[in-house]
């Protein structure tokens, strides 16, 4: 790969570490609190080739990235994955396939292990069949999942499962941890729905209420105490809600700090939600990921502290949190440079406590929420 | 401690050395430890073959003006948090 010039400032800002590959929008499954955009449909049919994946794994590797996530979408629905990740693995990145699992087989998982993927993360959407279907769209979806997470563990890879939390399925956290103990997972990440995208537009459908948020910590600590007392290895992170958190999370560590996500048609973004902030992202398609992450408007956007508005500008705890996430920012208050309404020193904070009223009063169940598919994204599309 | 224990990496973790960084970093699925000297030192010998008597030699060798009973405590130290971790295990 070409070397070019450095800019000025590139000595103040520090190489990614994390490469995120969205390989495609494409999924079988039709989950109504997906984080994808909700426009993903514009996109279909203009997906990055192979050549050109190729392409930014190595320039993401000259750069320093060593740590890949394979996600979507459903990566598995591209069939050059093992060709992906064995390009991956003799550059020396530690590769991630982060699927819903459906699209695995045993010749599959035996071909990517071929390939020298290193891990595999399976989503699980609840403990048992009807749940998982009213939030997934697909009933059948479920036997398949546990059989390829048992499969999986017996291929030698390390586990996580990771299950999206929200008012559907919290209630039966118990029987989750069961469930992964039982499949013997590694690590389990039990994260609250974070509201973007699709999650988004069913916010109200989604948020659990503060009794059952404190009922399912109460849970989380109790299990660990109890795999503890096992001997059982096996971790629990229980991500709270940014609606019920008094502080926002440093989201991606910090934007343009470490994380680059390059979306299925080539566009690099600080975070995978932030697609849908009102500018403009860069493509690989037009120019090298090392000027894109040095030298862009956008990944210069919110880097450090110059951007920051009060009060975070002078707050001590800005180091930590960074201003939270521009994303939520934008979502909440139509300003992207806001602090942060996550957080209660935010002026916009009540804009949180009436989401939270709001979503207390909305009676739909799972199977009514909209789901996230090509015909609910074509509305997106033309709006 | 054991001169005869064989230690092993945690299966799925990799060890691995890291230009851009000028470090060695243990990574595990969707995250990294960066290592520092010694600590990179001493990973990059275990491999399920060598034991820690094979190690310390090693270690000796690599490091002659190291006293060899401040290098054993060092060594024995650092696998022991290695343990604690769960970065390592033995059999």
């Amino acid at each position: 790969m070409t070397d070019h010039t450095p800019s000025t400032q590139r000595h103040t800002i520090e190489a990614p570490l994390w490469l995120l590959a969205e390989l495609t929008y494409r999924c079988p499954l039709q989950c109504s609190y997906c984080s994808n955009p909700l426009d993903f449909a514009a996109t279909q049919g203009n997906e990055l080739t192979t050549e050109e994946w190729l392409d930014v794994l190595r320039q993401a590797r000259a750069m320093g990235a060593v740590q890949l996530g394979f996600s979507g979408g459903e990566p598995l629905v591209r069939r050059d994955l093992e060709t992906l990740v064995s390009e991956a693995r003799t550059l020396g990145f530690y590769s991630n396939l982060i699927t819903s699992g459906l699209g695995l087989d045993d010749a599959r998982i035996e071909a990517l292990r071929a390939a020298g993927l290193d891990h595999i993360q399976i989503s699980l959407q609840a403990s048992d069949p009807d749940v998982a279907g009213a939030v997934a769209g697909s009933r059948k979806a479920y036997d398949k999942k546990l059989a390829m997470a048992r499969a999986v563990k017996a291929a030698g890879y390390p586990m996580v499962l990771n299950v999206v939390l929200h008012r559907h399925n919290i209630d039966q956290l118990d029987a989750i941890i069961a469930l992964c103990a039982e499949l013997d997972a590694d690590a389990v990440e039990l994260a609250n729905c974070q509201l973007y995208g699709w999650a988004h537009l069913n916010r109200n459908g989604l948020l659990p209420s503060r009794e059952q948020l404190d009922a399912a910590e109460a849970t989380t600590a109790r299990w660990r105490e109890h795999l503890a007392n096992e001997g059982r290895d096996m971790q629990l992170l229980f991500v709270v809600p940014d609606y019920y958190a008094d502080r926002p999370k440093a989201c991606m560590g910090g934007w343009g700090s470490i994380f680059m996500s390059v979306a299925p048609d080539g566009a690099v973004l600080p975070c995978h939600s932030a697609r849908m902030l009102p500018m403009t992202f860069p493509n690989v398609r037009d120019d090298l990921l090392s000027s894109i992450w040095y030298d862009s408007d956008a990944f210069n956007r919110f880097r450090g502290e110059d951007w920051m508005p009060s009060p975070c500008r002078d707050c001590d705890e800005r180091h930590q949190d960074f201003g939270g996430c521009r994303c939520q920012a934008y979502l909440l208050t139509g300003d992207p440079t806001a602090t942060d309404p996550a957080c209660d020193l935010s002026p916009d904070h009540h804009l949180i406590e009436t989401a939270r009223r709001e979503a207390a009063e909305d009676q739909r169940s799972a199977s009514q929420l909209t789901p996230r598919n090509v015909h609910e994204s074509r509305v997106f599309c033309r709006a | 401690m054991n001169r005869d224990r064989i230690y092993r990496l945690r299966p799925g973790w990799r060890l691995q050395w890291e230009e851009a960084q000028g470090r060695h970093v243990l990574l595990y699925p969707e995250g990294m430890v960066k290592l520092n000297d010694s600590a990179g030192a001493i990973l990059s010998l275990i491999d399920g073959e060598r034991n820690v008597g094979d190690m310390l030699d090693e270690l000796q060798e690599r490091y002659p003006q190291a006293p060899a009973d401040e290098l054993q405590t060092d060594v024995h130290e650092f696998l022991d948090e290695a343990v604690q971790q769960g970065w390592i295990h033995h059999d």
